[in-house]
């Protein structure tokens, strides 16, 4: 692979990425013989597939290991119903909408943020639920909601945000909360009848929060193994290869590859933090996945009066993914992007059909901006 | 959002509530440590360690090298620059 020669030097230690390479050929090798498709490992975690595109990792593995890009990219799985609520609420005259820039793009039924905010709704991009805070105290004759995204690594921020705004008894502060959680949504992925993955690399910055345990129940209930990984594309190939060991010696079990962040039992100020301040939703919709039990947190009635929803009576929008969109069948890895009839031509990064191309760490934005380096491969 | 930025306690803010101002490729700016903080030793025991830092949460100490790496990793992904406009209030991403 001309490829593998051309890129190896942008790795921090070339020879042990061509060493673990090779390894991973041969592994790879071993156990794809006697089976007729390849070896799939999915990736759940959307900074990994960051890592994986820009370091062209696919495109250097041999034809026998495939990735399946996962679900946890916490903007591309944000249901068009759910930007129209914020939409809903931005439009309120007294509210200052904040939201992490990689929101304003997401498209809901009725247009995206960023457009809700050329016609006139008062939205602003913070980098931090602190700030949206700061902004709260600073405006006490506004209404300032902070649109709550992300898996369990912000879910911390947002809780310690609320308790601070209780201690300094902010009151015109609250947050429209669509925090989802990985470790239902792993289970409703398992659950597929056609789930064609064979290995899994776990999100290590979630790993980080709620430790390595909760991810027990993929070698003990469904055979699979899990490695918690680092964003190094080092750390990526190390995880692969252990991954890949397990299949071959058929002992599945979760290992931590990324001990050097992830405690085995997580941040316990965080998890508190979270456990005072969310309780679970029966259900919570998915972009591309549908609606997954038990996969999202909203506000205990304890803290409801920091509940955006119930402070502007928000009736939830329910909106079914577009017509001609395909994310579903990409995110669970049963076609690659390039087979959806929308990828690059109705939907590109710059108008976004579906959520896999809205940001840089969906599947579809990824092949589509480094589809160069892809084929250098 | 997922990934973090590395930067380097520099001062403490606010004892009580928990915050300290951390260095990240030249810009500072207040965050929050109550995820890393020892429950025994003042904040000023975080001054000079590495931290990663999450939407303004310190959510992992972390040692030089790591710090290193991952500022790296940051900026060759192409990720660095935005991030730490973010931190500083400037509107990068829409
Ligand atoms: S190309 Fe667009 S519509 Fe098709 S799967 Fe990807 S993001 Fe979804």
């Amino acid at each position: 692979m001309n490829g593998t020669l051309r890129f190896i030097d942008e790795f921090r230690d070339p020879a042990l990425a061509e060493n673990l390479f090779a390894e991973i050929a041969v592994t790879a090798a071993r156990i794809a013989a006697g089976r007729d498709r390849p070896v799939t490992i999915m990736e759940v975690c959307g900074g990994h597939t960051h890592t994986i595109f820009r370091y062209a990792l696919e495109a250097r593995m041999p034809e026998t290991i495939q990735f399946a890009h996962g679900p946890g990219c916490p903007v591309c799985v944000l249901p068009r119903g759910r930007v129209d609520d914020a939409i809903a609420i931005a439009r309120h005259k007294e509210v200052i909408f904040t939201t992490f820039g990689d929101a304003m793009r997401v498209p809901g039924a009725q247009g995206s943020l960023i457009q809700a905010r050329a016609a006139g709704a008062d939205i602003r991009l913070v980098y931090s639920p602190l700030d949206a805070l700061a902004l709260a105290k600073a405006n006490p004759d506004r209404e300032v909601v902070f649109f709550a995204l992300g898996f369990e690594t912000t879910m911390p921020s947002t809780a310690l945000t609320i308790l601070r705004a209780a201690r300094s008894n902010i009151k015109n502060f609250s947050l429209l909360c669509h925090h989802i959680t990985i470790i239902p949504t792993l289970r409703a992925l398992l659950e597929q009848p056609d789930f064609p993955v064979d290995g899994f690399i776990g999100p290590g910055h979630v790993a980080m929060v709620i430790g390595t345990r909760p991810f027990q129940f993929l070698p003990e209930e469904f055979g699979q193994p899990l490695v918690v990984s680092g964003f190094e594309p080092l750390d990526i190939l190390q995880s692969l290869l252990m991954v890949l060991r397990q299949i071959e010696t058929g002992k599945p079990q979760v290992e931590n590859q990324y001990r050097r962040v992830v405690p085995e039992d997580g941040n316990k100020a965080a998890m508190a933090a979270v456990a005072e301040v969310y309780e679970t939703r029966p259900e919570c919709e998915w972009r591309g996945l549908g609606t997954i039990a038990e996969s999202g947190v909203r506000l205990a009635p304890a803290w409801e009066v920091y509940d955006a929803e119930k402070r502007f009576d928000l009736t939830l929008h329910q909106a079914p993914d577009p017509e001609g969109c395909r994310c579903n069948d990409v995110l669970v890895g049963r076609i690659r992007p390039w087979d959806c009839a929308a990828f690059g031509t109705i939907c590109t990064p710059e108008n976004p059909l579906g959520a896999l191309m809205v940001s840089s760490e969906g599947a579809c934005a990824a092949y589509y901006q480094y589809q160069g380096m892809k084929r250098a491969g | 959002m997922c990934l973090g930025i590395p930067g380097r306690v520099s001062a403490v803010l606010d004892e009580a509530n928990g915050l300290v101002e951390v260095e990240v490729s030249g810009v500072r700016r207040a965050v929050d440590a109550v995820c890393v903080a020892d429950p025994d030793a003042p904040l000023s025991a975080l001054i000079g360690t590495w931290v990663l830092v999450h939407v303004g949460f310190a959510m992992s100490r972390i040692d030089e090298a790591e710090a290193m790496n991952t500022l790296r990793l940051l900026a060759e992904i192409g990720e660095l620059d935005a991030e730490v406009s973010a931190m500083q209030g400037m509107e990068t991403r829409a």
